[in-house]
């Protein structure tokens, strides 16, 4: 490996954005806030594939690895960046640009660390800078939900920096490569840190908590980077690692269920995030050339209609000021443009034919039942239809049919618009003409989405699922939306904390208090007393004592004469040091113990 | 002022829309029976096997959601300060 003359890409974006404050025409930033993620795709363009040395530290070498794999994570990073920032160009707030760049270029930073120290920087780069952006949606749940977001990545941040010092005793090496569960506990410290980020349950409460409290331009950000990093670090260090395909699976069909349930419109496309996150972790636990391509090809694709799904609502929300379902209704009227971004996001989503997730979804789904895997091949194809069902029909219809809620929003801003319109022609290009895609995935693709009999299946399993929507619809059966919480595993943290602190921290807080009143002050304290004047010490405590035990008529005199010995016993008013004399008497300790020590290391 | 843009507010589109989408199921229910498969297992080559799947799996998704509802769902200020 050679020092070389590599531009580190996430350098770009987090160096870069420091700039934006500076720019203080309006026209200049928002050009420089196009440019600098175009500058970023080039700069990958001009990269050979191949490892580049860094620097040194702590003895070790850290680098950047360019291939394949981290390569199209890389474009699709630097593209959603460009769309995130033309959807975003009317916020006003700068810091808000910022923290979106550092994040990017984070993400960036984990995508092409060759090694594990830098990624653990940017890992956890990326989860500050993702702590600002839910911050930025302003709200108080935004800033609760930010808290706990923080939490728990800091737990698995944690987790995945003791996996790596482990594995650093363990190999000697900090190369971050393939990892494998072979080496214990340190693989799995690292698995775990790795999942939390892709929100693999029952640690992925986070996510459904945060994401929809965040700002209308911050979500779009973060539905892409978080999660994908973390199925890059898991397809790289995890491929084949059977749990993974008993956990993805897990993760395509539960939150559907909540999905179905769930008001906040938001918070829906979150549950579906999730859903569709577990596909990709799928193809990783299954690990063949197949699986790890439709792993890749379905991060890609993902990210351009999930954050298309969240700008089309992110719209609507910013022009109504609420995505809950309850409030919404009819705006295909004043909101066209819209409506069909939106749809072709949900086409997308529920891989539809001639949209992106139909070609990409279809290369995990085959690679499982390649793998003869019937169960987990039903349970991606329940989800199949499940994600059309709420996020492919519950999320246009409620907002733009369903019943007319009498709002007439304008239609979305200009800007918006456009940021949309680029992912939607994306969506589709890649849909129609797969081989774009295909050609840069890691490994050579061989395999044909477009056949009759594909075709057909999808667009009946589909069409069947909307057949289930209509019809429970129209007898009523299908659940009406309520405004309410719908409790998750987030449960378990936002009632146990508190519930820990009153049960457990309560208790103990009150008994060290007592040990230390006991033992560090009234016990030194008596026996101070009584060491100054005993009679009278064993006299008082003797009154002391016996005080309940005289006759009324007599208490009250006892009680005057106690009170006296005390006023009377000098040893009684206890001073408490002064700092004086406290700073001199460790400066005496301290003199003591250099004296010792000098005089054993000359005699040593 | 100008008329609201309202085509699937009016009834004729909605049943327009509505055939069409018949129209569409018939016509690929029919072609299931033509394509040439290559079924994974066997049984998933099963004429309308993926129409009765979705079918089947959305009516099971919605029964089980909303009989989870009991379970999980609460106000909506269920986690603020008390």
């Amino acid at each position: 490996m050679m020092i070389s003359s590599v531009f580190p890409p996430a350098l770009l974006f987090i160096a870069g954005a420091f700039l934006i404050p500076f720019l203080k025409v309006r026209a200049v930033k928002s050009a420089y806030m196009i440019a600098l993620p175009i500058a970023a795709f080039a700069v990958l363009m001009s990269i050979p594939e191949g490892t580049y040395g860094m620097m040194r530290f702590l003895d070790h070498e850290l680098f950047m690895r360019f291939d394949r794999l981290s390569m199209v994570f890389g474009y699709i990073f630097v593209i959603i960046t460009m769309i995130g920032m033309i959807y975003a160009l009317h916020v006003k707030d700068d810091s808000q640009h910022v923290a979106a760049f550092i994040y990017a270029g984070s993400a960036l930073g984990v995508v092409f660390s060759g090694d594990f120290f830098s990624l653990f920087f940017f890992w956890e780069l990326l989860t500050l800078s993702a702590l600002y952006i839910i911050w930025s949606g302003g709200s108080k749940d935004s800033h609760g939900a930010g808290f706990r977001y923080l939490l728990v990545h800091l737990f698995g941040g944690l987790c995945l920096l003791s996996g790596i010092i482990l594995r650093l005793f363990q190999t000697g090496s900090i190369e971050f490569g393939y990892v494998g569960l072979d080496l214990g506990l340190s693989s799995w410290l690292i698995l775990i840190g790795f999942a939390i980020n892709a929100a693999v349950p029952p640690l992925h409460a986070w996510l459904t908590d945060a994401y929809p409290e965040a700002s209308v331009t911050g979500a779009v950000f973060l539905s892409a980077f978080t999660t994908k990093t973390a199925v890059y670090v898991l397809a790289r260090g995890f491929p084949g690692a059977e749990v993974l395909v008993v956990l993805g699976a897990i993760m395509t069909v539960f939150p559907i269920f909540f999905a179905v349930l769930e008001n906040d419109l938001r918070r829906v496309l979150s549950y579906s995030l999730i859903n569709q996150v577990g596909f990709m972790v799928v193809g990783i636990g299954i690990g063949t050339s197949l699986a790890l391509n439709g792993t890749t090809a379905h991060a890609f694709a993902h990210i351009l209609y999930k954050a298309l799904l969240f700008m089309s609502v992110g719209a609507v929300l910013f022009r109504l000021g609420t995505a809950k379902a309850t409030e919404l209704g009819g705006l295909y009227k004043t909101m066209p443009l819209t409506l069909i971004f939106c749809v072709i996001g949900a086409a997308s989503i529920s891989a539809f034919p001639l949209f992106s997730g139909f070609i990409a979804k279809s290369l995990i789904t085959s690679a499982v039942a390649y793998e003869g895997l019937i169960l987990v091949w039903l349970a991606l194809l329940f989800a199949s239809a499940g994600v059309f069902h709420h996020a492919g029909i519950k999320v246009p219809y409620f907002t733009f049919f369903a019943h007319d809620s009498g709002k007439r929003p304008k239609e979305a801003p200009l800007n918006m618009l456009i940021a949309m319109g680029i992912a939607s022609f994306l969506c589709i290009f890649i849909g129609v003409f797969p081989s774009v895609l295909y050609n840069i995935l890691p490994y050579p693709v061989s395999y044909v989405p477009y056949t009759a009999d594909h075709v057909v299946s999808q667009l009946l399993l589909l069409c069947f699922a909307a057949v289930a929507f209509g019809t429970l619809m129209r007898i009523g059966y299908y659940p009406p939306e309520k405004r309410a919480v719908n409790l998750d595993t987030d449960w378990l943290y936002r009632r146990g904390g508190p519930a820990v602190v009153v049960y457990f921290g309560r208790p103990v807080a009150r008994f060290t208090a007592w040990l230390g009143g006991t033992f560090v002050h009234a016990l030194p304290r008596a026996l101070i007393q009584f060491g100054k004047n005993p009679t009278v010490y064993l006299k008082i405590a003797m009154d002391t004592i016996l005080l309940p035990i005289r006759t009324p008529d007599a208490r009250p005199d006892a009680k005057k004469e106690l009170a006296a010995a005390k006023e009377n016993c000098p040893a009684y008013v206890l001073k408490p040091w002064s700092i004086g004399s406290a700073m001199a008497f460790a400066t005496l300790f301290l003199g003591i113990y250099m004296l010792v020590y000098f005089i054993r290391s000359m005699g040593g | 002022m100008k008329k609201e843009f309202d085509f699937f507010d009016r009834p004729k589109n909605q049943l327009i829309l509505f055939l069409s989408f018949i129209g569409l199921l018939i016509l690929l229910l029919g072609l299931d029976f033509f394509v040439d498969k290559h079924p994974y297992f066997g049984w998933d080559g099963i004429p309308v096997f993926y129409a009765f799947y979705g079918f089947v799996g959305c009516v099971l998704l919605v029964v089980i959601a909303k009989n989870m509802r009991p379970f999980i769902k609460r106000e909506e200020d269920y986690y603020d300060d008390k």
